[in-house]
């Protein structure tokens, strides 16, 4: 592995950084789509070099743009994602019935093993595939018509699909997040879906054990224990042994259990990442204090994370998609500010370097292990 | 409602269904996507409408499509704004005839974006 690069997604263009495994010294690529927003970039495994982004605008609504070669020219490939059949209602805020509105591409998610295979999560809550390249988008309709999906509301962000997992250890298997639903998984790639929730609780919600309504931030899975699920979820860290038929709170001594952000190690399953945020009505880190906080226990046990990172007077939040690790060893971290800084650690978050201080606000953070 | 002007003082009433060459004004952004700089022109056949002008564009600029127009509804996406002639024809039908002047290709329809800080 030569190298590491990271595809960072702000609220005014994307940018591309490299460095080699030594993780001293990026480059840095960018502006691409110069103030436009870019929810979020992700590259192929199964080709680094094809690289998927959402642009969007509240202006001129959302372009895809795909790159062939690293990140480095892009074209604009289809961006026509209709709802299959009747598009139906949703709740809105108030509890009254709301159309199916398509506002944008949250998330990409693409194939392990084909470039031209990819999955994106949307706004209003859908999950659509592609499987030539980004040029045309059809919906996987089984999850917006789900049996619940006339009861999902949005949050105040939206309501997204806004993470997309894709089992390594069973090609039917997906998982899909929405805020302000909960966790979705489907066991015959994607036709039919059922809400996993049981053992979440929101004090927000009429019912705080509800099948679906919970605000779930981020889930995350490691491909050796892929039955293994970490979620952030708008309070609570949750963690699931048996691919979310179940949930404990594993947020033990953590400062808040509220944030956004949610990794884990490369090469440890049980060492999972989070960036505490001070409330759901404080979005900045406790008492100023930027600290990632790392359990080496699958949760429960947390340290903080703070050499390298602002100790006073930060007041920057880390959004749910601008976190991510690489695989090199020992193994990387790495997560973007509201603030826009770019901070990574090359030893797995005993010390943090930024990266980039003064980009955008960023919405996301994606690495890629170059080869 | 359609609306018709009169054609300006040294320009003869275009046929009705002959290809008329109409400039567009785009702003940065969508000038950026479709990768030209100043206006553009597309050939319109038939009536000079917002419609007739918008779909000659997407179709010489296919990577425009949803991008002016919400792909879903056809209609003029929230934020932006078409202005010609020093008027604004926004809340026009898409199929009032546009301008004289624009058939013609005396003066550009214009689309704008809407003003926004931060």
């Amino acid at each position: 592995m030569s190298g590491v690069r990271l595809l960072v997604g702000t609220r005014k263009g994307a940018f591309v950084f490299t460095s080699d495994g030594s993780r001293r010294d990026w480059s840095t690529e960018g502006p691409h789509f110069a103030g436009w927003e870019i929810y979020h970039l992700k590259g192929s495994r199964a080709d680094p070099d094809r690289i998927y982004a959402s642009q969007s605008s509240p202006w001129f609504g959302q372009v895809v743009q795909r790159s062939d070669d690293g990140g480095r020219s892009w074209r604009a490939v289809g961006n026509a994602f209709s709802y299959e059949g009747k598009a139906g209602s949703h709740q809105w805020f108030d509890g009254t019935p709301h159309p199916w509105e398509f506002a944008r591409v949250w998330h990409f998610e693409p194939s392990a093993d084909d470039p031209d295979a990819v999955y994106a999560g949307v706004q209003d809550a859908a999950i659509f595939c592609s499987t030539d390249g980004g040029g045309s988008w059809k919906e996987l309709p089984g999850l917006r018509g789900s049996e619940t999906g006339s009861r999902w509301q949005p949050g105040a962000g939206g309501m997204a699909v806004h993470t997309i997992l894709l089992d390594p250890a069973d090609r039917r298997r997906l998982f899909v997040a929405i805020s302000a639903a909960g966790v979705f998984r489907s066991d015959d790639g994607g036709e039919t879906w059922r809400p996993k929730n049981k053992g979440l609780h929101s004090d927000i919600l009429a019912e705080p054990e509800a099948e679906v309504g919970h605000c779930v931030h981020r889930i995350a899975q490691h491909p050796a224990r892929p039955a293994t699920l970490f979620m952030q979820k708008h309070w609570d860290v949750m963690r699931s042994d048996d691919a979310g038929e179940s949930w404990i709170e594993v947020s033990g001594d953590l400062p808040s259990d509220f944030g956004f952000p949610i990794a884990l190690h490369a090469h440890e399953p049980d060492t999972v990442y989070v960036v505490p945020i001070t409330s759901d009505s404080v979005h900045y880190p406790p008492e100023g204090r930027l600290r990632v906080y790392r359990s080496r226990c699958g949760g429960g046990e947390w340290e903080p994370l703070a050499r390298g990172l602002p100790e006073a007077h930060c007041y920057v939040d880390v959004l749910r998609d601008a976190m991510d690790v690489d695989h090199l060893d020992p193994g990387g971290v790495y997560f973007g500010t509201t603030g826009g800084q770019l901070y990574g650690s090359a030893d797995g978050g005993d010390h943090w370097r930024a990266i980039a201080e003064h980009l955008p606000a960023v919405l996301s953070v994606e690495v890629q292990d170059l080869p | 409602m359609t609306r018709r002007r009169g054609p300006g003082p040294d320009r003869a009433v275009t046929e009705p269904h002959e290809a008329q060459d109409v400039r567009v004004v785009l702003p940065l952004h969508l000038r950026d996507l479709a990768g030209v700089e100043g206006e553009v022109s597309v050939m319109v056949a038939g009536s000079v409408t917002q419609r007739s002008v918008l779909d000659a564009l997407e179709a010489r600029f296919p990577v425009l499509g949803g991008t002016i127009r919400d792909r879903a509804t056809a209609r003029r996406r929230p934020f932006l704004r078409f202005f010609a002639c020093e008027e604004d024809l926004s809340d026009e039908p898409p199929d009032a005839e546009l301008p004289e002047e624009v058939a013609s290709g005396h003066e550009p329809f214009i689309v704008l974006g809407a003003i926004a800080g931060g």
